[in-house]
């Protein structure tokens, strides 16, 4: 049985003008490279890479706040990226929320918590004050919060405790799909556990589908249905997480998958790879990952690779893995 | 088997002024570090592992901090008693530190070669043009690629893996002794965190120096030291050999960090997690500070303050409780 995805992206574009000195010609630099995904309903799909990927980018155009140079994005059937109809991302703005990084900085330092999280229902509006606070009270034990903390400010509370109530306050309006922009990056790793259960456990209950935006592929395994790994502004492998994390096929995210520090004393550190990330201003020629693939060939560095099926679900954006191209050995 | 420490820390205890009066930041703190040897110090914001490692240098503001006792035994002598002249000699020279953000820790109105260049004629008294020489061979050291047209660059032309590569050479300009790394890897990218991780133990080999490294990620302490310091709520809690304190930790709390790290192998269930949040520094909490997260919390343990046992060779641990339970070897 297929299901029609909630989320469906198309070759999406976005380049950004880059102002030079004076006399030189105008460039761009291309953030986000023909880009495409569908997220089902109740799925989760990691979307997983460094700075400069691309991948906040990314989610950010899904929910609105920046716009798309081209390409489709479709929400619960309404398009709404570029050349959209008037008025189509209200129809489903309160469908969609979004989850910042920073707990700190994504909260009003000078307003009440329980106000920060009944803004959306305020903005809304239409609600008693009565049922207005109970629905506050509410959301926070929904997130693990005392129901009567509401009258504090966020500097009361801990990293983690914030990322609660940026959680609660993206709750609000029942929203279908959560676009999270690397909601635990800034936490300890005992806090990061914490969030990523409590993401799991409002999944189940609420039958929430995620983005969930990383840059490292430790910490989506545990959460995503399906991983995308971006790179230069693109997509270079998509799959099934059992299939990513078993039989990774990109030499990119081999590379990625290499270098998470494991909790094994004495194990023995494959060699990280080398070179930095490109520029997208003026990215390499062919395929953008060339300059540091161990394995590159001559049509890595003529010819860019398009995201293509393999296998099963499995889609990569390598030569090394079309009719006629050398395989990299297996991680 | 007896070493001669390069550092010791003995007995620290650390205040800070807040709103309402002195609260107690780090108590009765003690470790030592051997030469060449690499210790590593994890636990949660607000464990105390960074104020530990900035007192070595006295790097707090003078006005609100006390050192109310204890002593850092550096060379013969009591880096705590020294005057801010005689241990500015001390810092950039034979102890040097990176921080996490090499951006807010590198002068951005100067170019890369002003400032390595600084500690060299400072500390070993080069000519402008030997200290520049040296500054290109100690950015070929950190493995920047054309350092003779890098040095000078301003730092916002360079990367974040970049910029914390000279943050390293600016480090090991003097050929420190010891070298502290407070989160150096955690602003940088995966891929660019294992190549200065990488850096980091082979210019350790070269210059023979010690490492205290100072991280929150237990996957970083399991590749990188050879000694462990666990600290929570202001006080060690667990000190033992890297694969001691792996294969057998000691302490519930350290159990609890070593089962939150999100693994890639194995089995896809939920992750492990300790509940609750790591106290506020003026919170008092009578016994174990860790009680009221520990799942194997005795009556005990809320009562009395736990002292730190030995549970095996060179492996203290700070759980009257567990070390009880067969901890003696």
């Amino acid at each position: 049985m297929t299901e029609a995805p909630i989320v469906t992206v198309r070759d999406l574009v976005k380049t950004f003008p880059v102002r030079g000195r004076a006399g030189e010609p105008k460039r761009t630099l291309r953030a986000v490279d023909n880009v495409g995904f569908e997220v089902l309903r109740g799925e989760t799909l990691g979307l997983v890479g460094e700075s400069g990927s691309g991948k906040s980018t990314t989610g950010r155009m899904l929910v609105g706040l920046i716009s798309a140079t081209s390409g489709t994005v479709e929400l619960f059937g309404h398009h709404i990226a570029a050349g959209a109809e008037k008025g189509a991302l209200n129809k489903v703005r309160s469908r969609l929320q979004f989850v910042f990084q920073d707990p700190q900085n994504s909260l009003n330092p000078r307003m009440r918590v329980g106000d920060a999280i009944a803004e959306p229902l305020d903005v809304a509006g239409g609600l008693s004050r009565q049922t207005r606070n109970d629905r506050v009270r509410e959301l926070l034990e929904l997130v693990g919060l005392p129901r009567t903390c509401g009258d504090r400010f966020p500097h009361e509370f801990s990293g983690g405790q914030r990322q609660r109530i940026g959680i609660a306050r993206a709750l609000a309006l029942r929203p279908d799909f959560i676009v999270c922009d690397e909601p635990v990056s800034s936490l300890d790793v005992s806090m990061q556990a914490q969030i990523v259960n409590l993401l799991l456990d409002l999944q189940e209950q609420l039958g929430l589908s995620y983005l969930f935006i990383a840059h490292d592929l430790a910490v989506v395994r545990n959460i995503s249905t399906r991983v995308a790994v971006m790179y230069a502004g693109g997509i270079v492998e998509m799959a099934p997480k059992r299939d990513l994390y078993a039989a990774p096929k990109h030499p990119y995210t081999q590379a990625l998958l290499a270098a998470v520090p494991r909790p094994v004393p004495g194990r023995a550190r494959p060699p990280s790879v080398a070179g930095e990330l490109p520029s997208l201003i003026d990215p390499p020629k062919g395929c953008a990952f060339h300059p540091r693939c161990p394995f590159a060939f001559d049509r890595c560095r003529v010819e860019k690779p398009r995201l293509k099926p393999v296998e099963g679900g499995h889609a990569v954006a390598c030569h090394l893995h079309e009719p006629g191209g050398n395989r990299p050995p297996a991680l | 088997m007896t070493r001669v420490p390069l550092l010791s820390v003995e007995n620290l205890t650390v205040q800070f002024r807040g709103d309402r009066g002195w609260v107690t930041a780090i108590e009765d703190v003690s470790f030592e570090i051997g030469a060449g040897e690499n210790l590593g110090i994890v636990g949660e914001s607000g464990s105390g592992k960074s104020v530990s490692a900035l007192s070595i240098l006295r790097l707090h503001g003078r006005a609100n901090t006390r050192y109310a006792s204890g002593a850092i035994r550096f060379g013969g002598r009591d880096l705590l008693s020294m005057s801010e002249r005689e241990l500015r000699k001390v810092r950039g020279g034979d102890i040097a530190m990176i921080f996490q953000d090499p951006m807010s820790s590198l002068n951005p109105v100067l170019t890369v070669a002003e400032q390595i260049i600084e500690p060299l004629q400072l500390h070993q008294g080069l000519s402008a043009a030997a200290a520049r020489r040296r500054a290109i061979e100690l950015l070929e050291m950190v493995r920047i690629a054309d350092a003779g047209r890098r040095i000078d660059e301003y730092p916002h032309r360079l990367s974040g893996g970049m910029r914390q590569r000279v943050m390293i050479a600016i480090a090991i300009a003097c050929q420190p002794k010891l070298l502290i790394a407070d989160e150096p890897t955690t602003a940088l990218d995966v891929t660019i965190q294992g190549q200065i991780l990488e850096l980091l133990r082979d210019l350790q080999r070269e210059i023979g120096m010690s490492v205290v490294l100072i991280t929150h990620d237990l996957g970083v302490i399991a590749e990188f030291a050879q000694r462990v310091l666990v600290m929570y709520a202001g006080r060690v809690i667990e000190q033992a050999p890297v694969a001691a304190l792996f294969d057998r930790p000691m302490h519930p709390y350290t159990d609890g960090l070593i089962d939150a790290v999100p693994k890639l192998e194995g089995d896809l269930h939920r992750l492990t997690t300790i509940p609750g949040n790591i106290p506020d520094l003026a919170t008092v909490i009578p016994g174990c500070r860790f009680n009221p997260r520990c799942r194997e919390a005795k009556d005990a343990c809320r009562r009395d303050p736990p002292a730190l046992l030995p549970v095996g060779p060179d492996h203290l641990s700070r759980c009257p409780p567990r070390a009880a339970a067969g901890g003696a070897v």
